[in-house]
């Protein structure tokens, strides 16, 4: 405990604003029903009614109060991209500490698989995927964490590759450890630092990616809530000058620049504060 | 000399053997579909007659391997396959938009560039200023934008509330080309800025990496101004990692005009490729994937070959 406060104190400023509102938007998520005045899918109004004391941020296009849709959005579209997020590292770090400790055919065949993944431009693979399977939550939350994995797997490969050759694992090795112990005990903690930067990275990447595709229509289907679907539903409101649309983006926009200012200060960390 | 142009030749094989791969990826993941195209096309109300009648036709009672290797060879002499949705051609469909989003995209990079390269020159200059300090914070915040954000942003000011540019960039074939210029300004903007980040982070760092070493030291002992020392005996040094990064912008760029098309109802391959997915269009999907696969493989190939010439060092890994 004492060891977390000393870590906070020395956090530059930038991080610890990203940290703050980071913790603000998980409360916001995990408390969404007590704080929302009305329900997700309710349709409470008229179309499009104006900011009120009724209605603090109005309604959206179908009549549901906007303001409640938006506290909702963060359950959702957080909640989707955390797994995904998620489920692409433990695959990647799996895969990727697998071949690092393996090598021969199996690093060969895995790194090739992955090189050929990582040619297609990504956004484009996916839709290519999802015009195939189909736009359902559980589909979109697979493909992204598969396609996402290729670049944890070549970050924790590289990693791994340089810890596996230090004479501690060999220790462990001819001590007659098997290789998932190995992976776990030895080289997992001493990587952990570049993957748990790398962890933040994803996680704005693949939260950007589900709110672009879900601001294509493709991603997280209504009724449910989610950021950029509602810019999408609401947003001939702009060519009104009326900024409402813009609350959801922004909602998206904040929480990556928040996350990737406590992954840079992170990445300064593990660099040694050099320059 | 010899030298580099058999790391060419080399590269340019392992380059058509990735293009191979990727299509051979693209084609299987189509084949995965559940069911087949013939259902999809008819829908559930199909008889069985028909469905049959529409899979010889499309050529679905042929092995996957046979089909694979007409479509791959289709794709090399420009016939892409008709569209499910309307019965077209693809490739006539692909090539009007395919040439309307290069010029997007070429407007961008236009912008882009050297905005970037001026703005990190400038901030490994002065490192550790606040002007660098800011810059540094507002790429970071730039970068963490969704496109769509800035497109809107863009909309909200310079459309609605300034009215000088149009908030929809309505362009046909008959467009005059500053015509064209004009409406495309704010979706290249738009497109721009995560760009001019991303470029103008990497050219910093890449800079400052090389000011720590001897060799700056020397320059600057011999009495070479800060300038000097960045812009005639560090930036040099740093072409490699630069030009990487500018290409992988670009190829960046491909896939950026997905979103910003669709706010700015730009009529480019990005726009076609969500209609046709919402349409589940596969015919399309699938071209359309291959051509910006291939341009983005086409993209990556050139940083490499232009890094090794600019450095090299990089001939002869470790």
């Amino acid at each position: 405990m004492s060891r977390t406060l000393r870590l906070l104190r020395t956090m530059p400023p930038s991080a610890l604003v990203g940290a703050t509102v980071i913790v603000l938007y998980v409360l916001v998520a995990v408390f969404a029903p007590v704080i929302a005045p009305y329900p997700e899918r309710e349709v409470v109004g008229a179309q499009y009614l104006e900011w009120s004391s009724e209605f603090p941020l109005g309604t959206d296009s179908l009549g549901r109060d906007m303001l409640s849709r938006l506290i909702y959005g963060a359950r959702n579209t957080i909640a989707i991209a955390f797994l995904a997020t998620t489920l692409a590292f433990v695959l990647g770090a799996v895969l990727g500490l697998l071949a690092a400790v393996l090598r021969g055919w199996v690093d060969q065949v895995l790194s090739r698989i992955v090189d050929v993944v990582m040619a297609i431009p990504g956004l484009i693979f996916i839709l290519l995927l999802l015009s195939v399977f189909g736009t359902s939550i559980t589909t979109l939350v697979l493909i992204i964490a598969i396609l996402d994995s290729t670049r944890v797997f070549r970050l924790t490969r590289a990693v791994a590759f340089g810890i596996v050759a230090l004479d501690y694992v060999e220790a462990a090795r001819v001590r007659g450890e098997g290789i998932l112990w190995v992976m776990r005990r030895e080289i997992l903690p001493n990587a952990m630092p570049p993957l748990v930067a790398e962890y933040g990275m994803r996680f704005c990447f693949v939260f950007l990616t589900i709110a672009a595709l879900s601001f294509l229509g493709l991603g997280i289907q209504p009724p449910a809530a989610d950021w950029g679907s509602m810019v999408r539903e609401n947003a001939t409101l702009i060519t009104f000058g009326d900024i409402t649309p813009l609350l959801p983006a922004a909602a998206i926009a904040a929480l990556t620049v928040a996350v990737n200012f406590v992954v840079d200060w992170m990445l300064h960390l593990s660099s040694g504060l050099k320059e | 000399m010899r030298d580099i142009v058999q790391l060419v030749i080399r590269r340019l094989l392992l380059g058509l053997l990735t293009v191979l791969a990727v299509s051979l990826v693209i084609f299987g993941a189509v084949s995965m579909l559940p069911g087949d195209a013939a259902q999809e096309i008819l829908g559930q109300a199909a008889t069985p007659e028909s469905l049959a009648a529409l899979r010889l036709q499309l050529g679905l009672d042929q092995p996957a391997w046979l089909r694979y290797l007409h479509w791959l060879g289709g794709m090399v002499q420009g016939d892409f396959g008709t569209s499910i949705a309307n019965g077209q051609q693809v490739s006539s469909l692909i090539g009007e938009r395919l040439a309307n989003t290069l010029f997007l995209a070429g407007l961008a990079a236009i912008i882009a560039v050297p905005v970037a390269l001026v703005l990190g020159i400038l901030a490994a200059l002065y490192r550790n200023t606040l002007f660098d300090r800011a810059i540094s914070a507002l790429t970071l915040t730039a970068i963490s934008f969704p496109e769509f954000f800035v497109a809107y942003i863009l909309i909200l000011f310079l459309s609605v509330n300034l009215g000088i540019f149009p908030s929809i960039s309505n362009i046909s074939p008959g467009t005059e080309f500053w015509e064209r210029v004009y409406r495309s300004l704010l979706p290249a903007a738009a497109l721009s800025l995560a760009v001019i980040a991303h470029i103008m982070r990497m050219t910093r760092a890449a800079l400052v990496n090389l000011l720590g070493l001897p060799y700056i030291e020397m320059a600057r002992l011999k009495g070479a101004t800060p300038r000097r020392a960045v812009v005639v005996h560090a930036l040099p040094n740093a072409v490699a990692p630069i030009v990487t990064v500018v290409a992988l912008n670009l190829a960046y760029l491909i896939t950026g005009v997905v979103i910003v098309e669709t706010v700015f109802v730009y009529p480019g391959i990005g726009k076609l490729l969500v209609d046709s997915v919402s349409k589940r269009d596969l015919p399309v999907v699938q071209a359309v994937c291959l051509v910006t696969s291939l341009a983005y493989i086409l993209l990556n190939l050139l940083a490499d070959v232009v890094a090794i010439i600019s450095d090299p060092r990089l001939m002869h890994p470790r």
